[in-house]
């Protein structure tokens, strides 16, 4: 008996209990369903993070003062400000590998024009900020080196800041006040997005680092540095240039441990991106336990089907069915089932990711492997599940068989 | 003469285990069944009959003793075999029809080509031929619930027949059927007998049943004890 064949007996056996057939496949269906939505879920924030890592440079790197990583062992004011200007400038002259520098100091203030007033953030950083963070001034104009050197006292607003302070009204060329000091607002920055939601990029104001040390928070150290590499390629060199020349500026004795630390943002962006294939995996493998819940559901309504259909196995055998037809016949029931169960499923399962992400706003992506994954596992668990009782049919005695009432 | 044998049982036994007892039904039977004979076993129930008929299809084989079918021994073959050997060369006609339910008679009378590698055009041709055989041309897409009992038997015996085999077997066909539907059943087996020359054996307790065949044949306790 031919596969196309047997698999015509089969859907037929299967139409003559539509019902039964539609509530055992249900259970498939909705396996394959959560496992493609699961995993389209887990694969969308994954994207979504890397997206935003990436918006941000892939050559991008951070020096901190050292505190930040040796939380508990090496805390105090003392560590945080071993940074200084003077060491960005440096780095700009003796590092090849390095193509820009932003010294950085930040802080929280509430900022003031006419009747509004917004809490927010500064970022106090140097005229190469916008490019090193690949950043887009949609109007206005960044901020020049003479201003840095000179401090000048403008800024530059976030697209949130604006949108909260001034909202359709024109900022550019208005003053608004931080810290009771007047501000001139020279750009406003493109909108990039939450980044993932652990912080929102718009929601800050940009200005000189010499501003805002001297102005606004009354240090004369900064707290961080942000370095572009020449390409993504020369990070590792530039990560390696920047500590040679820290440790011999800050005087750190061979074998000591730096005072200063260096993340490289693309590692950070990779730790981040396999956090979230981890969490794809998770949601993926808790669907796939009702995938599994929905073979068993198969092989028990198989069961039920042989022992109901013991008098028609009989008659089959009688007529020549031998016993690998038998097997193949019922083994077909139940793969045509989970098929079935799973085509449906992968309809459910695009289905629910549209509507995850239309409600709840999360980005859903479905891909092509999690869809081929999800069918074929169905088929298997049709095969796994289906076998058990497709065996026992097999192993009938044709007498009994057709004596059975 | 001994070319026209189509099935020799040479001292054939059965002993059936249930559970501790062992149950003899049949203690040693012979007798060769010439071609295009129609021949009736009769007898008590528990007398055997019902074995003899098992072996004789394939369904089971002896304990001890040897069978051979168109002079091939089938007594030794495995159960693949066996089920070739129904599937080409006997057909079967069971007391309660043992039609499959929910299908129509034209698929019932498919079946057996189903397992023999018949293309579905042919195996459709073959089945509407069968059928047409037993007289029931224009009821070939009713189901098995929308058939009398004497009709369903009919969509049997072209389950039987479409196959072309050689031997035919009957287990009381007649005994779901009323007087007059069941003589019209025997009438078809008697025509399929004379004029096509298959084999017909039946296995029936109802004299006037085994009067329409040519030889009778009577098991007692698992022997023949009587012929004519």
């Amino acid at each position: 008996m031919n596969i196309l064949r047997t698999v015509r007996v089969s859907m037929r056996a299967l139409g003559r209990n539509k019902m039964r057939s539609f509530l055992t496949a249900l259970g498939i269906i909705i396996g394959v369903g959560a496992v493609i939505a699961m995993i389209s879920i887990g694969e969308g924030a994954k994207n979504a993070v890397e997206e935003r890592f990436t918006s941000m440079g892939t050559n991008l790197l951070f020096v901190r003062p050292g505190s930040l990583s040796f939380r508990g062992r090496q805390s105090g004011a003392g560590s945080y400000n071993t940074l200084t200007p003077e060491d960005a400038q440096a780095l700009m002259e003796k590092c090849n590998a390095v193509q820009y520098v932003s010294p950085n100091v930040s802080g929280r203030v509430q900022t003031v024009y006419r009747n509004k007033n917004w809490n927010t953030s500064i970022q106090g950083v140097s005229e190469k900020f916008t490019d090193i963070r690949k950043w887009v001034v949609e109007e206005g104009v960044f901020f020049d080196e003479n201003m840095v050197k000179v401090g000048a006292k403008v800024c530059v607003l976030g697209s949130d800041v604006k949108q909260n302070l001034f909202e359709d009204e024109d900022a550019i060329g208005q003053i608004i006040r931080i810290k009771k000091i007047p501000f001139r607002v020279i750009g406003v920055l493109e909108a990039k997005g939450e980044s993932g939601g652990w912080f929102n990029q718009d929601d800050m104001i940009a200005m000189p680092y010499t501003t805002a040390q001297r102005r606004l928070l009354g240090i004369d150290y900064i707290q961080s540095i942000d370095v572009s590499a020449t390409s993504t390629e020369n990070t590792a060199k530039a990560v390696a240039q920047i500590e040679e020349v820290l440790r011999i500026r800050h005087k750190i004795a061979p074998g000591a441990e730096d005072d200063f630390n260096v993340r490289n943002w693309s590692e950070m962006a990779e730790s981040a991106s396999e956090s979230m294939r981890i969490l794809t995996y998770l949601l993926g493998g808790i669907a796939a336990v009702s995938l599994l819940v929905g073979g068993i559901g198969i092989m028990n309504i198989m069961l039920v089907s042989v022992t109901e259909r013991i008098r028609e196995i009989g008659i089959r055998m009688s007529v020549g069915a031998r016993e690998k037809d038998i097997l193949l016949q019922f083994l077909t029931e139940a793969v045509v089932l989970s098929v079935l169960g799973g085509v449906l499923g992968i309809g459910v399962g695009i289905a629910t990711s549209r509507l995850i992400s239309h409600f709840a706003g999360w980005t859903t992506l479905i891909s092509l492997g999690s869809i081929a994954l999800a069918f074929l596992f169905a088929g298997s668990v049709g095969i796994f599940f289906g076998f058990y009782p497709a065996s026992k049919a097999s192993k009938l005695d044709p007498i009994e068989a057709l004596r059975y009432e | 003469m001994e070319n026209n044998i189509i099935i020799k049982l040479e001292n054939l036994t059965k002993i059936y285990k249930v559970g501790e007892t062992e149950v003899n039904a049949l203690k040693g039977v012979s007798r060769s069944i010439q071609k295009g004979e129609m021949l009736a076993i009769m007898g008590p129930s528990g007398s055997g009959k019902s074995t003899v008929m098992n072996i004789v299809g394939c369904l089971d084989r002896p304990t001890e003793g040897r069978y051979f079918l168109e002079g091939e021994e089938v007594s030794t073959l495995d159960k693949n075999r066996l089920a070739r050997i129904r599937n080409k060369k006997i057909g079967f006609v069971f007391q309660t029809f043992n039609l499959l339910p929910r299908t129509t008679a034209l698929e019932n009378t498919e079946l057996p080509l189903l397992y023999s590698s018949v293309p579905s055009k042919k195996a459709k041709d073959l089945a509407l031929k069968a059928l047409s055989a037993v007289g029931l041309e224009g009821r070939e897409l009713h189901r098995t619930s929308q058939l009398s009992g004497g009709e369903q038997q009919r969509v049997a015996i072209a389950r039987a027949l479409v196959n072309a085999p050689s031997l035919l077997l009957a287990d009381e066909p007649t005994g779901n059927l009323d007087t007059k539907t069941g003589n019209e059943i025997m009438e078809i087996f008697k025509k399929l007998n004379q004029e096509n020359n298959i084999t017909v054996i039946l296995v029936t307790h109802d004299p006037e049943v085994a009067q329409f065949a040519q030889h009778r044949i009577y098991l007692r306790d698992g022997v023949i004890v009587r012929e004519d």
